[in-house]
């Protein structure tokens, strides 16, 4: 029986595991190498990426897009019973898929499929690709086929902004001011404030009537199904704070990630959400101070330039390296009880199974 | 020092990268050089979050009302100097409306959640308001006659490119009025390398070179605009060493030896990585590269800023192959 790190218990506790972490660090490679593990456990794992690298997509057959897990192969093969699955999350395919399972009726998914406004929310509106990351992991959740599924969250400049996607998208469809114009038999145009028609009086100066026209059309084909929305961000939410689902927080030692990262993990800690492991990637690696014998070369390197520049390397290495450790201490007293793992910036980049292998290896080293 | 062939002639500089390659570095690095070449700079960030006043030594964030990061005679600067503000789509709203006498709906465009589908129904409106104050500022900087350069810090490389499409997409989408007129102001300036040009910034790494690459395409094609040499950032100062270090010449024990060339090893494979990703940019990308280099420090400071913008202009001084 082989130690067990503390990531392997989280995978093994956890139905979710969601890394969350600033733009940039990292965080579908480390997405991927957690499932990866999970499959190696012997457990069914999907990883849902958001905007995977090309060629780590392509490691993970999801270059092309693919809405639905795909089976990864991997070698050396999952322990018995597991299995690796990837998707790519589709924002604008996942919010179709939503519209045309909860429609009352055909013609009620096609009057929002065409509506312009629609057609525009997802490529468009804050947050509506992290509503749908939540809805898709809603489905995969309830479909009861994997064992764990981890979720690369979207590239946002603040992290937050994930937590609070579902409000943001609930807020805009619950949009008070086009719904009172929405059913002229109930409420009748004329019966609006006289403060709202002047909004939008104002609006159709601005950009024209058809916006308007266009935003009453979505909202009157949207009717009814908001509750459905809301009762499920309702669920996501539940099941986000429920101890069945993990969170792991991942950043790189820079002051601005790590900054951004404390701010997150405060926010979770402040829910009933929790951080399991805190994630720190890309490392400088250390390879120590400067031997005693060699300090000399770096103020007089004329005898032997070479070691000279050996030198130099050294303990630039060491500057940046007890700097990175800094801050990543720092972001330790801040989070006691979280589990710091850290992955050291490899020699090379990670963007195939191989790398994947390193990565898992550097993640779920005991102790 | 000639003022850089980087931004002249244009009044307005867009610096736009992926997330992370240092955009922020690079544009106060552009914007240093530029005020020690005499010019006032006014830095406008975009996203309302920044990293920039700690690269001109100060601690306080960016506000919407102009900061001043260095002034003339600071830090070995001539009489230029440089500024800085945010202009984020809300602002830049608030701003569009009152010129308008419409500044009372602002607040109310707002809280209703109004302006969230106006911003979906109209995609590109927030890019373009933003860019539309951006072109009222240059052209109010071209009235007053004095030299002086707007590096804009753009949003990250995908939306960089919507950002700065959007006004040719609104353009075609023909919305009426006042919008329409604005984003032709905007087509003109940035389709006008006499006025506006963009940098892109990257990293010598595998996934920023390919985006930089699409990046620098999509931006020539689908918002016309004319581009500076691209900057790659965080180049490792390339270092030959020997294969192996005499142990006993230095009174080394074998373990110290061995982390010596260690480090060393690894040094030589991150550079040769490199040097492998700044040869496949050149093949992909047809564009002149600055290379700035990588400062082995965690946090950068004013010294920092001034050593990379001190390097840019060394390059770009370099006569032209």
């Amino acid at each position: 029986m082989t130690e067990r790190s503390t990531l392997d218990d989280l995978l093994l506790r956890r139905e979710v595991v969601i890394c969350a972490g600033p733009g940039g660090v990292g965080k579908t490679t480390c997405a991927a190498a957690i499932a990866l593990h999970g499959a190696r456990l012997g457990l069914r794992s999907c990883v849902v990426t958001i905007d995977p690298a090309k060629r780590l997509g392509d490691a993970l057959g999801v270059a092309s897009l693919t809405n639905e897990p795909h089976r990864v192969e991997i070698d050396p093969p999952a322990a018995p019973g597991g299995g690796l699955w990837a998707l790519m999350l589709d924002t604008k395919s996942t919010f179709d898929e939503v519209v045309t399972r909860y429609s009352a009726s055909p013609e009620q998914a096609q009057a929002i499929l065409s509506n312009r406004l629609y057609r525009n929310i997802s490529g468009v509106l804050g947050g509506t690709q992290e509503y749908m990351a939540m809805e898709k992991l809603y489905a995969l959740h309830s479909s009861g086929l994997y064992d764990v599924i981890v979720v690369d969250t979207p590239p946002t400049r603040h992290a937050l902004d994930f937590v609070d996607a579902p409000g943001r998208l609930m807020r805009f469809l619950d949009n008070r001011v086009f719904r009172l114009l929405m059913s002229p038999t109930r409420v009748g145009l004329r019966a609006i404030g006289a403060a709202t028609n002047l909004l939008l009086r104002a609006v159709s100066k601005v950009v024209g009537g058809a916006v308007v026209n266009d935003a009453v059309a979505f909202f009157t084909a949207f009717e009814g199904m908001e509750q459905g929305f809301r009762d499920r961000a309702a669920k996501v939410s539940a099941l986000l704070s429920d101890p069945r689902t993990g969170f792991v927080v991942i950043t790189t030692p820079r002051r601005e990630a790590v900054n951004e990262a404390i701010f997150f993990a405060d926010r979770l800690s402040g829910s009933s959400d929790r951080v399991d492991a805190l994630i720190a990637n890309r490392m400088f690696p250390s390879f120590g101070a400067l031997p005693p014998a060699m300090t000399g070369v770096l103020t007089d390197d004329t005898k032997d330039p070479d070691v000279g520049s050996a030198a130099r390397i050294l303990t630039d290495f060491e500057k940046i390296s007890s700097k990175e450790e800094n801050h990543i201490s720092e972001l330790a007293k801040r989070l006691p009880g979280t589990t710091i793992v850290r992955v050291p910036f490899l020699s090379a980049d990670v963007h195939d199974l191989g790398g994947l292998d390193e990565i898992q290896r550097l993640l779920f080293a005991p102790g | 020092m000639d003022p850089p062939r980087f931004s002249a002639p244009s009044r307005v500089l867009i610096v736009a990268g992926k997330g992370g390659v240092g955009k922020t570095t690079v544009s106060a690095a552009i914007a240093y050089l530029g005020a020690a070449s005499g010019l006032d700079v006014l830095i406008v960030e975009v996203e309302g979050k920044s990293g920039l006043p700690e690269l001109f030594g100060h601690a306080d964030s960016l506000a919407y009302e102009e900061a001043v990061l260095l002034e003339a005679g600071e830090a070995g600067i001539g009489s230029g100097s440089v500024r800085a503000r945010t202009l984020t789509p809300d602002d830049a709203l608030v701003e569009y409306l009152d010129d308008r006498g419409l500044g009372k709906i602002s607040r109310r465009l707002r809280t209703t959640g109004t302006l969230d589908v106006i911003a979906t129904a109209v995609p590109g409106i927030k890019d373009i308001l933003v860019l539309g104050k951006v072109k009222q500022l240059e052209v109010a900087a071209a009235a007053s006659g004095s030299p002086g350069l707007i590096v804009v810090d753009a949003p990250a490389a995908g939306h960089a490119v919507t950002f700065l499409s959007s006004a040719y997409g609104l353009v075609e989408a023909a919305a009426v009025g006042p919008i329409r007129s604005q984003a032709l102001e905007v087509s003109e300036m940035l389709s006008d390398p006499e006025r506006c040009q963009v940098t892109v910034v990257t990293l010598p790494e595998e996934t920023p070179v390919n985006e930089a690459a699409d990046t620098a395409f999509n931006l020539e094609d689908r918002a016309s605009v004319k581009l500076t040499p691209i900057v790659v950032n965080g180049v490792w100062p390339r270092i030959t060493v020997p294969g192996r270090l005499e142990a006993e010449q230095y009174g080394l024990s074998q373990e110290e030896a061995t982390r010596i060339e260690s480090a060393v090893e690894f040094r030589l494979a991150r550079q040769d990585l490199q040097a492998e990703q700044l040869s496949r940019l050149a093949s992909l990308l047809p564009l002149e590269q600055v290379r700035l280099p990588y400062l082995f420090s965690v946090d950068l400071d004013l010294e920092a800023t001034r050593t990379l913008a001190l390097e840019l202009g060394r390059q770009l001084e370099r006569p032209q192959p």
